[in-house]
């Protein structure tokens, strides 16, 4: 007798953090409690993606989408849904009623989503290699080992057209052949998972939900470059794909997926784990290979190339996480068939990072070419809480922001680079109209500053200088100079700067000043800060013909800025209020506003 | 020596598909729907389900999905629908475990409908 029914519990970083780990437990125990444990099985996966509603447990074959499940629901879901067949509808996403032979629609959130490098994230346990292979995993190192070529593995790629899903776009077969062409007794394989940009998530979440994907095709590099060995630079705050990571490498190890003669081909092959300490520069893959060897991370000047010379000076082959999961589909269902995918420019798919202002947060594989319209308002259900739409911000501290304009612009390496943005490693950050461009490109700014590594003059002095300017912006205290002043340091950290951490930074601030002018002149020339964010360019004020006195603000105002008679206007006394806001969240009835 | 050959990751591979595929719903077009309230349990409902779950493992039937419903009908308990793209909703009634396994062998793998366990299901609001 088979289990009639399966519970997937989402075990990413996201969910287990709102404890679906105690969900998993619980739910194992109540099982066993009620007896049905024969019944049942209870799996752990990956991510499923929607982040925003998680934790997130699904339970089959009737499809139940269960969101925000908590430790205490586990009881009520076996008795009521394992043992009596009644989905627990207070807990189900989608709680329209339905037959149950009726075919169950994809939740909108998932509808225009294809999934490649995410494909077994939310569905298999990742910390179970037998799931992997039974989800065609190794496939792909069987076919490379035995039946192709090491040319043929590189042909298949270029077919492919796969390009470098960290940032830049650099066409993997390319990068796989120089390394293979290059001569040397030694090569290196490395995968790059120091995901750094802020708000970026994806290759944690692939590590975490799919790591033999990353392995195995780690494996297939080494064979076709001759390289018997590999790397994950991975950062420390990645516990969960740590230890994932590792349990993938131990049973791999148990079956000789890593190691000695793999699967009789003769072929030696293993990977270790390198951890960083979370330096945003150490994703640069030359600060990167300096850290993997026990430098400081710092970036070296290219050409040479790691292609030519790179771990311990050798040919080394370095790929995101992301692309590397692309790669044993692509040697699985043929390189034709990826390239199919996606647009002339960019084939296959891409997975961003939805977060910001946006009702569904979470992490979206959609195929090259998908708009950000698409994006934002069909999968990320709009701006939340009915605000109105600003901006996103794609590529991290490197990109830039995309309006409302050019919501219809494709999203492939190339279209995001036309409109000013570039695509980074995935990361979107939605700003609604309550976010004021200066002090997000301030925001960007101080990161990529406080990530500089310091050993070139433009990116430590541009970068810090370029921020002091937009400080002075936001303080009220800006020149009309000041633009151009932007516009020429960043030219300089441009063409100056040794790396893309210094060469992109300025991209922020002159995508929001191509796109905002008019919000940088209100801050420097009216000194007002339309979205009312920067603190020292607003006022708050009371209406009068709204306050009815009710004393609830100067109640809470913690600096008592606030005086008035009961049930008569109140008034704030600029001179001591110190704008926190808190009257503004108090009032009910909408008097507090902001000048 | 490797520790594993090719044929032993095929065979790993064939052996936990089976397992991974049952987990997977999509494409599947028919489905068998077992009442469970607490008078369809009482009548026999869960020596139903086990008889339909079993006949259908054996038969290797990949297409299908079993699953429970906890209404109580007004009608002769076990109560079993049986929705296939071919006929559409059937329901039976009184069924047993060999009615089950006939359900199974006869409607589902031979697309006959077993009449005799046929009923008409009394439309509830």
């Amino acid at each position: 007798m088979g289990f009639k029914n399966y519970i997937l519990v989402c075990g990413g970083t996201g969910c287990e953090s709102s404890r679906s780990d105690q969900i998993y437990h619980a739910l194992i125990d109540e099982a066993q409690a009620q007896g049905v444990s024969d019944q049942v099985q209870v799996i752990k996966t990956g991510c499923f993606g929607f982040c925003e509603q998680g934790p997130i447990v699904k339970i089959l074959p009737e499809d139940s989408f269960y969101v925000q499940v908590k430790p205490e629901d586990a009881k009520e879901l076996i008795a009521e849904h394992v043992i009596k067949g009644r989905e627990v509808t207070r807990l189900l996403y989608n709680k329209a009623p339905r037959k149950a032979y009726e075919e169950v629609e994809d939740i909108k959130f998932y509808q225009k989503q294809l999934r490649i490098v995410l494909r077994n994230c939310g569905s298999i346990d990742p910390e179970n290699i037998d799931e992997y292979i039974a989800a065609d995993g190794y496939k792909a190192l069987e076919k490379v080992l035995f039946e192709m070529t090491p040319d043929q593995v590189i042909d298949e790629l270029k077919t492919a057209g796969l390009r470098g899903r960290g940032g830049a776009g650099f066409p993997t077969w390319m990068k796989w052949n120089f390394t293979k062409q290059a001569e040397g007794d030694e090569k290196y394989v490395v995968c790059n998972a120091d995901e750094g940009d802020p708000g970026a998530y994806m290759d944690r979440s692939t590590l975490e939900g799919d790591p033999h994907s990353v392995l195995e095709a780690m494996t297939i590099c080494g064979h076709t470059i001759g390289a018997h060995h590999g790397y994950i630079y991975i950062r420390a705050e990645y516990p969960l794909a740590i230890h994932r990571l590792e349990v993938a490498m131990k049973q791999a190890r148990e079956y000789g997926l890593l190691g000695k003669d793999i699967l009789g081909s003769g072929f030696d092959y293993d990977i270790e784990i390198r951890l960083g300490a979370g330096a945003f520069v150490c994703g640069e893959e030359t600060a990167l290979l300096q850290s993997i060897e026990g430098h400081r991370g710092m970036p070296q000047p290219r050409p040479p190339f790691p292609a030519v010379k790179g771990l311990w000076g050798k040919p080394t082959v370095i790929n995101n996480v992301e692309t590397w999961a692309n790669v044993a589909q692509i040697i699985n269902k043929g390189g034709a068939w990826f390239a199919s995918i996606g647009t002339a420019d960019s084939h296959g798919t891409k997975v961003f990072a939805l977060t910001g202002k946006i009702c569904n947060s979470g992490l979206v594989e959609v195929p090259m070419g998908t708009t950000l319209r698409e994006i934002v308002y069909d999968i990320g259900g709009g701006i939340a809480h009915g605000k109105k739409f600003k901006a996103v911000q794609t590529g991290g501290p490197s990109g830039g922001v995309i309006t409302e304009e050019n919501l219809d612009t494709p999203i492939d390496f190339g279209g995001l680079q036309k409109i000013g943005s570039m695509m980074g490693s995935g990361g979107m950050i939605v700003m609604d109209e309550d976010d004021c461009i200066v002090d997000v490109a301030k925001f960007y700014l101080n990161f990529t500053v406080d990530e500089s590594c310091g050993k070139c003059a433009p990116c430590r002095i541009g970068g810090k200088s370029l921020c002091n300017i937009l400080e002075k912006i936001t303080q009220g205290k800006g020149e009309p100079e000041d633009i151009k002043q932007i516009q020429q340091i960043a030219h300089a950290m441009r063409i100056g700067s040794l790396c893309a951490l210094g060469q992109t930074a300025p991209n922020p601030v002159l995508s929001s000043l191509r796109y905002f002018p008019e919000e940088y002149q209100a801050h420097i020339h009216d000194k007002k800060c339309p979205s009312g964010k920067c603190k020292k360019l607003i006022s708050y004020e009371i209406n009068p013909s709204k306050c009815i006195g009710c004393t609830a603000c100067s109640r809470k105002c913690p600096v008592g800025a606030i005086s008035g008679e009961v049930k008569k206007p109140h008034k704030i006394n600029g001179n001591v209020c110190i704008k926190c806001g808190v009257c503004k969240e108090t009032c009910k009835f909408s008097a507090i506003e902001i000048h | 020596m490797a520790k594993l050959s090719l044929s032993e990751l095929r065979s790993i591979r064939e052996r936990e598909e089976r397992n991974l595929k049952k987990r997977d719903i999509h494409g599947r077009t028919v489905h068998v729907v077992v009442a469970m309230g607490t008078s369809g349990i009482n009548a026999g409902a869960k020596v139903t389900l086990n008889a339909i779950a079993d006949e259908v493992e054996k038969q290797g039937l990949g297409n299908v999905i079993i699953t429970q419903t906890g209404s109580a009908y007004p009608n002769p308990e076990p109560v079993v629908e049986v929705f296939t793209p071919k006929d559409g909703l059937v329901v039976y009634g009184s069924v047993d475990k060999d009615a089950a396994i006939r359900i199974v062998s006869e409607h589902l793998v031979g697309g006959k409908i077993v009449e005799d366990k046929k009923i008409e299901l009394k439309e509830e609001e």
